[in-house]
């Protein structure tokens, strides 16, 4: 997704001469050595310092610039936390904070590279704007999205690397604030917010009927749809590389009706002090292609 | 001497003296306000708004000390940019202007109040260069030295470049208890620290306009600029001045007609 997200804006940033990119200390490597090299006075890289970052950005928005803020999630939105809240949410300034390699990414680094509650905290600041692409292609619609925003700020989380392709066969497309179906079927929905997406496609195979939705847009949320997907499925699951506190999950929980309906498949509200790979911490907390496959099996 | 500096300084005692008076009339309305640092930036704020702003090059002040932007309002509405109305409404429920500056009122660039993201984003500011002679004005109290984020930002504006930025700390050595050089001796010496990280950096007495205005005229454009101006809190009222108490407080009744007897006297 990383490569994708450098050159797609990249390509934009050939006919859109406010665009900015702002990094914390993340190497230009591979296709963001090409906006480097392409637009050097607006490639930014602030080094480690991430307050800074946030600031600098607010200040190029207010300027009329187009500014992303980018370094890993953790960096981007726990460490500047008060700057992404009083510069750039209070002061409503349409800069775009990517968080990279969210949720479990960096399985191996440890839980201070982890951001396994940041939609929670993103979504509950005013005037933000949540946005969690499902793969590669649906982020380069989120990028389109983030360049002509004008409402306010937008938290753009994304995955890291090697994430596939799921959304080049789906019927309907991107839209800002909408659930999306990706993948037809009946009787049971699964909605995913992000790349673990790729959970739901591997069920897809053995259940055929499964109907698969990219929770794409989290704030502002597509609400109405909830009730709708209540009346037309038998059973509807959640999966998100996040806390089960402010994500995916508790939208659907605070908004269904009928709660029977509703299986959540999230990390707990714990620490994750294990390592290995994204599979293993997900399993650890629950998320498996395993346990789900458990829920489609019952009967009810 | 310039015939705009000439005309600055000549009325500069009269206008000082209006925004002084401003301050302690709204002060009488509301319960407290920050009137020691809002009195000790005055002659700043006067130098950089009725001196250097230049509006055809798209210059820009942020107060990063926010807590006095009670004096900014002040010459904002002299300056016909904020209403009579709505600065006689400080701080009322009715009211839409409160204690620290908010980027929805027309005039403020920044809504600042927690110390340490003034400078940040002026430097963003400064990169987008809205206009080639452009000028970012930042003021930061000493206090505010203290928090980290402002020494990622001094050190990154160095790093690149960015040479349009004057930053004025308002050094009166006070905070809302107790004095920066008794909690925080190694603070001092500011300029030396500035220097090192590759700014431009001179002193003044921060009273002096005359002073501020030739250290700001006479700087190296192609640094990054910060001008340490001693200060006074709570200056020039005599029972004001470096009291810790008069940090956040408003005067009473007799304070106040005492305080305005003390500024009719300077006015002469």
């Amino acid at each position: 997704m990383r490569n994708n997200f450098s050159k797609y804006l990249v390509r934009k940033a050939e006919k859109d001469n406010n665009i900015f990119i702002v990094v914390a200390d993340i190497s230009p490597a591979g296709k963001m050595e090409d906006f480097q090299k392409k637009f050097k006075d607006r490639f930014i890289n602030v080094g480690v310092s991430e307050q800074s970052m946030i600031g600098l950005c607010s200040g190029l928005a207010a300027s009329g610039k187009k500014p992303f803020a980018y370094t890993i999630a953790t960096f981007s939105l726990y460490r500047p936390f008060e700057m992404v809240r009083d510069d750039l949410c209070y002061q409503n300034l349409p800069v775009t904070v990517v968080g990279m390699g969210a949720g479990t990414v960096y399985s191996t680094l440890g839980g201070t590279h982890l951001t396994q509650e940041d939609i929670s905290i993103a979504r509950s600041i005013p005037n933000m704007q949540v946005l969690v692409p499902c793969d590669p292609l649906e982020l380069e619609k989120c990028i389109d999205y983030c360049i002509q925003n004008k409402k306010g700020p937008v938290y753009l989380r994304i995955g890291k690397s090697g994430e596939a392709i799921f959304t080049d066969k789906s019927k309907e497309k991107f839209i800002f604030g909408k659930l999306r179906n990706i993948s037809k079927g009946s009787d049971v929905c699964i909605v995913c917010s992000g790349p673990i997406i790729k959970l739901a496609f591997e069920l897809k195979k053995r259940f055929k009927n499964l109907s698969i939705y990219s929770a794409h847009t989290l704030k502002p949320f597509d609400y109405k749809q909830i009730n709708k997907l209540e009346n037309k499925y038998k059973k509807i699951i959640t999966i998100e590389d996040h806390s089960e506190i402010g994500g995916l999950a508790s939208i659907f929980r605070e908004n269904i009706i009928n709660k029977k309906k509703l299986f959540n498949f999230s990390l707990k509200d714990k620490f994750i002090h294990n390592y290995g790979d994204q599979n293993n911490l997900l399993r650890l907390h629950g998320i498996s292609v395993q346990k789900i496959e458990r829920v489609l099996n019952e009967r009810n | 001497m310039t015939f705009k500096l000439q005309y600055f300084l000549k009325n500069s005692l009269k206008r000082r003296y209006k925004y002084r008076k401003r301050l302690l009339d709204l002060s009488q309305k509301v319960t407290a306000l920050h009137i020691g640092g809002s009195f000790s930036c005055l002659e700043i704020l006067d130098v950089i708004y009725n001196y250097f702003i230049n509006k055809k090059y798209k210059d820009k002040f942020i107060l990063s000390k926010g807590h006095s932007a009670i004096m900014q309002y002040i010459i904002l509405e002299d300056h016909k940019i904020i209403k009579k109305k709505d600065l006689n409404n400080y701080c009322q429920n009715t009211g839409s202007i409160g204690v620290h500056p908010e980027i929805f009122t027309p005039g403020i660039e920044a809504s600042t109040g927690s110390l340490g993201h003034g400078l940040a984003i002026g430097a963003g500011m400064a990169l987008a260069k809205s206009h080639k002679n452009q000028t970012i004005y930042v003021v930061i109290s000493d206090g505010e030295l203290m928090e980290g984020s402002v020494w990622e930002s001094v050190l990154l504006i160095s790093s690149l470049k960015i040479n349009n930025i004057v930053l004025i700390i308002d050094n009166n050595d006070l905070q809302s208890a107790t004095k920066a050089s008794d909690t925080h001796p190694t603070l001092y010496p500011i300029d030396k620290k500035f220097s090192s990280f590759g700014w431009d950096v001179s002193k003044a007495n921060g009273h002096n306009q005359n002073e501020i205005l030739n250290k700001i005229l006479n700087r190296d454009k192609k640094k990054p600029f910060a001008l340490v101006a001693k200060t006074i809190k709570g200056y020039p009222i005599s029972f004001m001045k470096n009291v810790p108490y008069w940090h956040y407080r408003a005067p009473d009744n007799n304070e106040y007609k005492l305080a305005i007897k003390e500024l009719k006297k300077l006015k002469r």
